[in-house]
């Protein structure tokens, strides 16, 4: 009876992960198989251009431009991010605890307001930001850090929730640490995989955001990708491939993170 | 334990003075202007319950808290102003507080390192705490790897290391089960006597208190009842609220009589306060179940209603006449001719007494 209901669980297993492993992965394989179509048969041309820097930077400026943008941009949104909410979220838990259910609307926020709309909220401000700032493709980090906010402050949360922030920093306090000292070297210790969860997150989502940098006339991975599509088809599909693993690997790498905390928990 | 482990912790205690302590959260007075004060190496113990301010107070005193008016004066220094990390207090929390991060024998370095002590100090120093409080073994396991018991251990290490001017511990035992408690308790106070640290000890457990303080601080509505020593709280409650609390009473009707003494079911005890109420008053008297003698009289109409065992004594429920009950602590040897519907004498100790207006 066991055995036979094993063996039923195993293939509605399979019967499920075959469809979903084809649907994300057909299209992967697709991809690249495009990008290695020659005329007379298969070519890996388009992969060693991409591996070769100096070229890209000499036949597509713009896509060298939108990579070093996108990882600038990135590593900006996830330092802000963690600078901007990592003290509020604690200073919030100990000493403004009736701000919590505020913060977290506030946060959560840019989940209900689709890209667009926030792009019309944003484009005004962006003109002040021009004013002060520049025009730099830098300044989306700004707008960035917004829209990461809601996955950044459900696993800062997640993180904070797991230690007892109060008594822990209470102790830290008595034995002479200072704020400063608290958040760094007792708080951020001891929530490091919320951090770098948020920090992955963040990442993954800049990587491959394109809305508000295309109407907002700035540039990154993903504007260049999509120009590149109209001049070089498959140079434009293997960039976009490398992006989604990419994002595969950062998102892989945080459930790694997860699970181990998980381990060493139960431990 | 080598006694320079003990001589390197060990520091003169400072006095410390609470005066005139206010504390309000939104409608709740706390605090109600405590005056408190230690003297130089003392261990005192707030005693009250939940909601009494005892929390309060310490965490003042910590400075986590800030008074709404009064001050805290260590060492003839006034530290009201003084933010919680410069005051220089070890303390002990009742939550695990050990860094989850950090092995027992760095969390008891912590505080040494933001005193920016060397390296090879840091080591001494945090392996003597750990010998003091016997943990040199679990230097290098982490928090989770270690029990309640061995956490506050290393808890208490950590504070002591810093060599601080006062000891503060937040009922540090209540979340130990029964056995490691009076162990922990019986270990702190051994500590504490060694180190010389002033110490507060806050707790709800009154069999704590008594057993570890030099005085017991009774507490009620952001305000000391009481203030004496464990066998002066004991055995002189200067109010009802502290017979109440403060181990089990009998409630029972008097009368007070001349010269300081309460008549009660007949017999004449002296009273705690003499001056508690005047003569011909009728008052609550707290009789004490230990201060209860009881013998077997098959003529008398008080009737044994039921006996408890509690180990090497007894607890009996006698019915009297007038209907009242009353508990009378005896022998467990005796407890054998004391059956449910046994008649009994009751008969009182001339142990002093409180009253309260009856």
């Amino acid at each position: 009876m066991n055995a036979a209901r094993r063996r039923k669980q195993s293939l509605l297993r399979w019967f499920v992960l075959v469809p979903l492993g084809a649907f994300f992965l057909l299209p992967l394989y697709a991809m690249l198989e495009f990008t290695t179509r020659s005329a007379d048969g298969r070519t890996a041309e388009v992969w060693t251009t991409l591996l070769d820097w100096r070229q890209i930077q000499e036949d597509y400026p713009e896509l060298s431009a939108g990579v070093v943008y996108s990882l600038e941009q990135a590593a900006l949104t996830a330092v802000l991010m963690l600078v901007l909410l990592v003290p509020t979220m604690v200073w919030v838990r100990l000493r403004l605890p009736w701000l919590r259910r505020p913060l977290e609307f506030l946060c959560l926020l840019p989940l209900t307001i689709p890209a667009i709309v926030l792009v019309v909220g944003l484009a005004p401000v962006y003109a002040w930001v021009t004013y002060f700032v520049g025009g730099s493709s830098l300044t989306l980090t700004f707008a960035y850090v917004v829209l990461v906010l809601p996955f950044a402050y459900r696993a800062l949360d997640a993180g904070l929730a797991a230690i007892d922030v109060k008594t822990l920093s209470e102790a830290a306090r008595s034995l002479g640490a200072g704020w400063g000292t608290v958040l760094w070297r007792v708080v951020l210790p001891n929530i490091r995989s919320a951090v770098l969860s948020a920090a992955f997150l963040s990442v993954a989502l800049v990587l491959g955001e394109f809305t508000i940098a295309a109407l907002l006339n700035r540039e990154n991975l993903q504007v260049a990708i999509n120009l590149l599509g109209k001049s070089s088809a498959t140079i434009s599909v293997a960039v976009s491939l490398v992006s989604l693993v990419l994002a595969f690997v950062l998102l892989f790498a945080l459930s790694f993170v997860g699970g181990r905390r998980r381990s060493k928990e139960t431990s | 334990m080598t006694a320079e482990a003990v001589a390197d912790l060990r520091r003169d205690g400072v006095e410390v003075a609470l005066a005139g302590l206010r504390r309000t959260f939104g409608t709740v007075h706390a605090l109600d202007g405590l005056d408190l004060t230690l003297a130089p190496g003392e261990l005192v113990a707030l005693l009250g319950p939940s909601g009494c301010g005892k929390t309060t107070a310490l965490r003042v005193l910590a400075g986590l808290e800030d008074a709404d008016a009064g001050t805290v004066t260590v060492g003839g220094k006034d530290l009201t102003r003084v933010p919680a990390n410069k005051r220089n207090m070890g303390m002990v929390f009742q939550a695990y507080s050990l860094f989850p991060h950090l092995t027992a024998v760095e969390n008891v370095a912590f505080g040494l390192r933001l005193r920016k002590a060397g390296a090879a100090e840091r080591r001494t120093r945090a392996a003597e705490a750990l010998e003091l409080v016997g943990l040199s073994a679990q230097a290098d396991r982490y928090p989770h790897e270690m029990s309640g018991g061995q956490q506050q251990r290393v808890a208490l290490a950590r504070a002591l290391a810093i060599r601080p001017a006062v000891l503060l511990l937040d009922e540090p035992l209540s979340a130990l089960d029964a056995k490691v408690r009076v162990q922990l308790r019986d270990e702190i106070r051994r500590i504490q006597l060694e180190v010389g640290t002033t110490t507060l000890f806050v707790t709800h457990d009154q069999e704590e208190a008594l057993a570890v303080a030099d005085r017991v601080g009774v507490m009620r509505a952001g305000n000391l009842e009481q203030i004496a020593s464990p066998e002066e709280v004991y055995a002189r409650p200067a109010t009802a609220f502290v017979a109440e609390f403060v181990g089990l009473s009998n409630r029972l009707p008097g009368v007070v009589a001349a010269g300081g003494t309460v008549e009660v079911l007949g017999q004449v005890l002296p009273l705690a306060d003499a001056d508690a109420a005047a003569r011909g008053t009728a008052v609550t008297t707290y009789v004490r179940p230990e201060a209860v003698e009881v013998a077997v009289d098959s003529a008398s109409p008080a009737r044994v209603v039921a006996a408890a065992f509690l180990g090497s004594s007894s607890r009996v429920t006698v019915a009297l006449p007038g209907g009242e009950t009353i508990l009378a602590q005896v022998p467990s040897a005796a407890v054998s001719e004391l059956a449910p519907g046994t008649g009994v004498r009751v008969e009182f100790a001339r142990t002093p007494v409180a009253v309260s207006p009856a």
